[in-house]
Formats: structure tokens, sequence, C-alpha cells
């Protein structure tokens, strides 16, 4: 927008310096204009795709389903780790989701937020318990260290533990087939 | 009701803008002369019309009225009300009807108080704030409407990025914006004078105050936020140079430049199309900033809405009123009659080299900011940082420095060198008993803070320099204003280089009861335990620190979490000596009961913000002392018209 050229003061100035900052906006105008309208890759990729979950021992969130290890998490089989909590309103959204991916056979495992036990099991008792496992993160401890800054989000876990994708916020009907690709890709 | 109230009273600004347009512009022409009444009229209800929207919105906002879109979905009833009422503008509809009702009313205390411009300059300055007002309406009644109402109120609303809820955000916001809007009035000037080539010293006086305020909010705007952004995001930096921060520094570093060459009008006559130009880059940098802080365009930490349909709408308005400034200074620029010559050493070449040097910063940080969307045009994303800006800033930062302490020195129109270089001997000599001291003491500084501090303390001896061999009594405020303003530059200087040279960091995994070192102190975990506030959660660690093995002093940190929405948090804790603060950040609990601790021992950091306050003031001072003699001015010029009257009786 200002470049020095046009500083000189008012001597021996030829005429096109007086065109030169309007010159220079047209640039900024075609560049921006390429930038808003290029289709771009907006989403959020979290840092940590493509690396093996941390290590973790979380205690059981309900005594009714096994507590969350990383050992455990290695099984051979592609399967889904899905953040939550009994306060987080999008998380009962997402319930009928979960629920249908359970039905077709898909793990899911779960990694409950800052909750009680009671409130847990209140939930689900209302939403369903699509959940292998439910680890109880007190602290949003392992949240953190797998990259996830809210909840609900759901990642991809291949058979050898390894974070494949990161699903953020709840899961809606329109997202199933993205997530069972995913799951494909990561068994294969 | 007052939503639609509200609504009804922006529709109505809006009408009115376009009247104001129309009648100024009807004005200007041949045989519109009986229109020239009405402008300033209609300027001053369209400012408190549209102020009267903007307060329908905040009483909505406190109200936590959830049938309106735009408070279900930012705020939340369990908020305190502080951050009810920061909720107001703490979001895209909101911040853009700030935007425009601090344009009205700048608009309307123009028309009011403004006497000094030739009446036609006038007219034009009103029709052109008008128009630029214009667009912003169309935007928000077309495509934005802050008061929109829902079909169905939820029953409670989504709350405030968690961020923001935080009382420096509170009112951050709103000062930059005072400052950013506040330069749409010399745009509207240099527009106004453009159009009716009146470009001279009453028009740079008519413009000053208004680039003074602008820029002394723009100032303290800018130190609130990089303060804001040391305490609350927890990482201990001052400045990122990222692309929002960097939208505040560029109109900044315009509007500085247009302060000092404004200075050069009102005095010299000179520097003509420069100041003119300058008008029109001040508000253009707002606007750009903006546009790029909107539009989603650049990824940044806090870019709050990520909208490519309202970024074309930006950029739209941007082409029409930037593009039409620049061609009509293009067509206009020649036909501004040089102003006075000026000797290559004078006051007036200092400015101008001021100028120049201000000017480089601002194309360095312009195209540093631009400069990932330019690879990304081509395919590769970069982000462009500190390792870019320090050094390239420094080039040109440096010799502006080194002209800051000889410039006001300086006499105008010309001067001999040799007159001034005895009374610099002072500050070269504290610049260099400091420069020793580093070197005998801090051998393995780095060279920039090294110069960084040196040159600070030359500067602070030398903007001291003009007050002295005066009478303080009958000395101007402006100049008191010049040289607390120059102060306030060199203490934010030193306490820059302070911090990258001596800052200490210390990042540890702690059990209770452990004790750390970091620098001069001892800091030791004392517990960590749950607190709970209005809308989140808390770790809390307490820490007791003590300095040189003092009595210690307990510090508290938080790690906090937010439910809606849903985020976490680190409140850092400080303690503030005279000679630096600590800054430590509880972390993550580590395994095995240990929990991670970020301790920082920043030795004179606070200088940094006590030089933007500093340099705030300066304006004020500056700004009260040119505003008090334009109404003594005003007086004088009455009680002569009116004893001519009576004479002439």
């Amino acid at each position: 927008m200002s470049d020095p050229a046009t500083a000189a003061p008012e001597t021996n100035r030829p005429g096109w310096v007086l065109w030169l900052p309007l010159a220079l906006f047209v640039g900024f105008f075609v560049l921006v204009m390429v930038g808003l309208f290029r289709p771009a890759d907006r989403e959020v990729a979290s840092a940590f795709i493509g690396k093996p979950l941390p290590a973790f021992d979380l205690r059981p969130a309900v005594p009714e389903r096994p507590g969350l290890k990383t050992a455990e998490m290695a099984t051979g089989k592609p399967k889904l780790l899905n953040v939550f909590a009994s306060w987080c309103i999008p998380c009962a959204a997402e319930a009928p989701q979960l629920a249908a991916l359970a039905q077709q056979g898909v793990e899911i495992d779960g990694v409950a937020i800052r909750d009680r036990q009671e409130d847990v099991q209140r939930f689900l008792g209302q939403y369903g318990n699509p959940f292998a496992r439910i680890g109880a993160d007190d602290l949003s401890a392992v949240q953190l260290a797998i990259g996830s800054s809210g909840v609900p989000e759901t990642f991809v876990i291949d058979g050898k533990g390894v974070i494949r994708h990161q699903h953020i916020g709840d899961i809606r009907a329109e997202d199933i087939p993205t997530i069972l690709a995913k799951l494909q890709e990561a068994g294969g | 009701m007052i939503a639609e109230l509200g609504l009804a009273m922006l529709w109505l600004a809006a009408a009115l803008a376009l009247l104001q347009l129309a009648a100024g512009a009807g004005a200007l022409t041949a045989r519109g002369g009986e229109l020239a009444g009405i402008v300033r009229p209609v300027a001053v209800v369209q400012g408190v019309l549209c102020a009267g929207a903007f307060l329908s919105l905040i009483t909505l906002f406190l109200r936590t009225d959830l049938s309106v879109k735009l408070v279900a979905t930012n705020s939340h009833s369990l908020k305190p009300v502080i951050f009810k009422l920061a909720g107001t503008w703490g979001n895209h509809e909101g911040s853009m009807l700030l935007w425009v009702t601090v344009m009205a009313l700048c608009g309307g205390f123009i028309a009011l108080f403004e006497k000094r411009l030739r009446q036609d300059t006038m007219l034009a300055t009103l029709a052109g704030q008008a128009f630029v007002s214009l667009g912003f309406y169309a935007f928000m009644l077309l495509s934005s409407n802050p008061f929109e109402r829902l079909a169905e109120p939820p029953p409670e609303g989504n709350g405030l990025n968690p961020l923001l809820q935080d009382i420096g955000l509170a009112f951050h916001p709103p000062t930059l914006y005072l400052g950013y809007v506040g330069l749409s009035i010399a745009f509207s000037f240099a527009i106004g004078a453009l159009v009716t080539r009146d470009v001279g010293p009453a028009f740079a006086r008519a413009m000053r105050p208004w680039v003074l305020g602008a820029w002394i909010f723009l100032s303290l705007g800018i130190t609130a936020g990089s303060y804001w952004a040391y305490y609350e995001l927890g990482w201990g930096g001052w400045w990122f140079w990222d692309p929002v921060e960097n939208a505040s520094l560029m109109p900044w570093l315009a509007a500085t430049a247009l302060l000092h060459s404004s200075t050069v009008l009102a005095a010299r006559n000179a520097l003509r199309a420069w100041t003119v130009m300058l008008g029109v880059v001040a508000f253009s940098m707002s606007m750009i900033g903006t546009f790029l802080v909107r539009s989603g365009i650049l990824t940044s930490v806090h870019a709050f809405a990520v909208d490519p349909e309202r970024g074309s709408f930006i950029l739209a308005l941007l082409t029409i009123y930037i593009g039409g400034a620049l061609a009509l200074f293009a067509l206009r620029a020649s036909t501004i009659s040089e102003g006075t010559r000026f000797a290559a050493v004078s006051r007036e070449s200092a400015l101008v080299f001021n100028n120049v040097m201000l000017s480089a910063i601002l194309g360095i940080v312009l195209i540093g900011t631009l400069y990932p969307l330019l690879t990304e045009a081509f395919g590769e994303k970069v982000s462009v940082g500190p390792p870019y800006f320090n050094p390239m800033a420094a080039i040109f930062f440096v010799p502006m420095l080194l002209v800051m302490t000889v410039g006001p020195l300086l006499r105008w129109r010309d001067d001999r060198a040799g007159r001034t270089t005895g009374r610099l001997a002072l500050p070269a000599l504290a610049a260099a008993i400091v420069a020793l001291g580093l070197v005998a003491f801090a051998p393995v500084i780095k060279p920039l803070p090294f110069l960084g501090m040196a040159l600070a303390v030359g500067l602070a001896v030398a903007s001291v320099l003009p007050l002295i061999g005066r009478d303080l009594r009958r000395t101007p405020l402006p100049t008191y204003g010049m040289v607390v303003s120059h102060l306030g530059i060199a203490v934010a200087l030193f306490g820059v280089g302070s911090d990258s040279a001596f800052s200490i960091e210390k990042l540890v995994a702690s059990r209770v009861g452990e004790t750390h070192s970091v620098g001069p102190w001892k800091v030791t975990l004392r517990d960590i335990e749950p607190v709970a506030g209005p809308n989140w959660t808390a770790l809390e660690a307490a820490l007791a620190a003590s300095y040189d093995g003092g009595s210690p002093s307990i510090l508290r940190t938080q790690s906090r979490n937010f439910t809606s929405p849903p985020q976490q948090t680190n409140e850092s804790a400080l303690h503030t000596r005279w000679n630096g603060q600590l800054y430590a950040v509880l972390g993550e609990e580590a395994d095995d009961g240990r929990w991670q601790l970020r301790l920082w021992w920043k030795p004179f950091v606070p200088m940094i913000w006590y030089g933007g306050i500093l340099v705030g003031l300066g304006g004020l001072l500056a700004l009260i002392g040119r505003l008090s003699r334009d109404i003594k001015r005003t007086r004088a010029e009455a009680k002569i018209a009116y004893r001519r009257e009576r004479q002439g009786r």
C-alpha cells in the first residue's frame, strides 16, 4: 500500500507515481480474490493424526464396562474412540448415530471427560450404551494428549493403535459414510 | 420489541446517511446551495439514531433475550453481567454495529463542532463520511442483521468463547475500534479535501485532533491487547506477529506517520499530497485488517468469522472505498500545488525521514501478513513469523530511533547540523554507558536486544532534551505530549530488549512440595485443589515464590474448564516486582502424580506496557493542548467580532 517510493516529498515527481498506490491496491485485490474463492481445505487437522495413541490407563467410568488402557487399543481391528461427557448436549444428539455404528459391528470405546459415575450411568441409561469400554478422564489429561479440544470428538484408531482420523463435533447421520470409509481405510 | 426498535433505528440511520450523502454532494454543485443547510443536522440525527440502535443491542444482551439470534448464539444466562455486556461486541454482527455507531457519532461530532474547514470542504467531508457509513449499514441490513429473531427461542444460549471471558478483552476491542473507526474521519477529510482541492494548514489542523484521538485509542488498544495475549494465552510472549495483531499495528503505523506529516502541513504548509495520501492509507489499513481477520482468508489464533460470503461483502466495500479514494488521489494529487520547500537539515526533513521509515515498516508488515496468501495461491502453505518480521522491521526501526533523538531538537525550515550535535552528547553518553555495562555484565546477549536497550536509554535521555532550557510553565502541552510519547517508545523498547535478552524459562514436572529455582526466584508447589467459578471449574495450583531468599508470596494459577462451549484455558499467575515479573502456568498432570509447571522470570518486562501507556498519555496531552488552544482561539475571535460590531455601530 505504502511504498517508500511515493514518500519522496513533492519534488520532481513523475505523474505515474501518483497511480502507484492504486496499482498496489489492485495487486492486493487480485491476491485476495484468488484466496477468497479458491476452495481451500479449512478443516482443522489434528497434529496427532498418524501418530500412535499416547500411553494412558483410565479407570472404568461405570462398573458395567471395563476401563481403557492404551495396550488394549491395538487389537488388530480398527475402532472408534469417542470423547464424550454426560453434561454435553451435542453428545446426546450424536447418540443415535453411535448406536447405529455399534449395530453395524463397529467397536466403539469411550472416554468420559470430567464426569461422575452416576451421571454417566444416567446418560447411558437415557441415550443407550454403544461402548465396549469406557475410561474416566477426570482431568481431561487423555483428551488433551490426543489433541482433542472439546466434546464430542471421535477418533478412528487403526489396528496398531495409531490415530487415523479425527471427527470434531457431533456425528450426524450424513457423517456416517465418511466414518465408515475411514474405518475401512484404517482396516487395510 | 426492543429488537424491532433497534432495527427500525438502524434503517432510519441508514436512510439519513443516504440523505447526508445526496445533500452533501448536491450542495457542492452550482445550483444546490440551499441543500447545504441540512447536511449538518442530518449528520447529528444519524449519529443519535445509530447510537440508539447500539444501545438497544446492549439492552438485549443485558437481558439475555434468547429470542434474538445473536444473543442466543453468543450469550448465556449464567454469564457474569460484564461479559454479557462484552458479548454485545464480541461477535461479528455486534462489532459491525459498534463500528458504524462510532462512525456515525464521529460524523455527528464533526457536524456540531468543526468550524475551521471551508464550507465546501466540510460538506464534502460529511458526504464522504456518509458514503463510507452507507456501505457498512448495507452490510448489516442486507447480510448480517444483528437484530434477527429466532422462530423458536432456545432454552439456553451458547455462551461466549471462554478466551474472551476476560476483563481485558471486554474492553480491548472497543478501544481498538475507536481507533480504527476514528481514522475513517481522516479518510473522509482526505476525500473532502481532494474533492475541493483544499489541502492546506487549516485542513491539517482540522484533521489533526481526530487523528490524535484515533491514535491514542489505537496505542492503548494495542498495548492492552498485547498484555492480554501475554497473561491470558499462557505462552509468556507479548507479540507474535499474528495477522490479527498486525491488523492493529498497520493502522497504527500509518496513523503515526499521518500524525507527524499533518504537523508539518499544519506548521509549514508542506507535504500536502503525502498527508492526504496517508489519510487514505491509514483508514485503508483499518479496513484491510478487518477484512483479513473477518474473511477467514488468513488463519490466525483469533480470527473469529470464517465466512467467505461476508468476506466478499467486505472486499466489495474495500474495493469501492479504497480503490475509489486512491483513484481520486491519482487524479487530483497533481493539482494540489506543492507546499513550501525546506532544507535538508530541518525539523521537516526529520519528520519526512520518520514518515519514510514508518511507511517502510508498514510495507514490511503488510508483505509479511499477505505472503502466506501469496504462496498459498501457488499451492504452498507457509507461515511467516518473528524470524522474518523482527530483523526486517529493525532495519528501518533503528535508523528511525536515531533520527527520533535528533528531530525534536531541530528548527523548522533550516538548521545547522552543528547546532544540535553538542546537545546530543548526553544521550550518546548514556547509550554508551549502557552498552559498556551490557558488554561487561551480559557478554552473551544477542545483537538486536543489545542495540535495542542501548538505543532505548539514549532515546529516553534525548526525548526530555526539548524541555531543557525552556520555561516549563510556558511550554505548550503538545510539546509535553511529544516528550512523553517519545519517552514511552524508549521505555517500551527497553522492556522489549530486556525481555528478549534476559528472560529465563523453566519447564518442570513437579510433585506437590517440590521447590524449583528460576533466575533469582525459588518457587514451591504448595498444593493443587479444584475450584469452581460461575461457569467453569478449574484446578488451581498454589505456588509459594520467594525472591532472592526473601519471604514467600503466594501465587495461584489455574487450568480452567468451561462447559459451554467446552474449552480449556490456562490462567497464568503473575507476580510483579519493580525489576520484572515472575510468570507461572499450570499445565497437565504428568504421570506418577507430578504436574507440569512452566515458570518464567522476565526482567523489566512490564516496561513494554508502561511504555505503551506513556505513548497514549503523550497523545492525550497533545490532544488536550490542541483542543484548548482551539477553544481559546474561537473565543478570542468571537470577542474581536463582537467589538468590531459595537464599534461599527
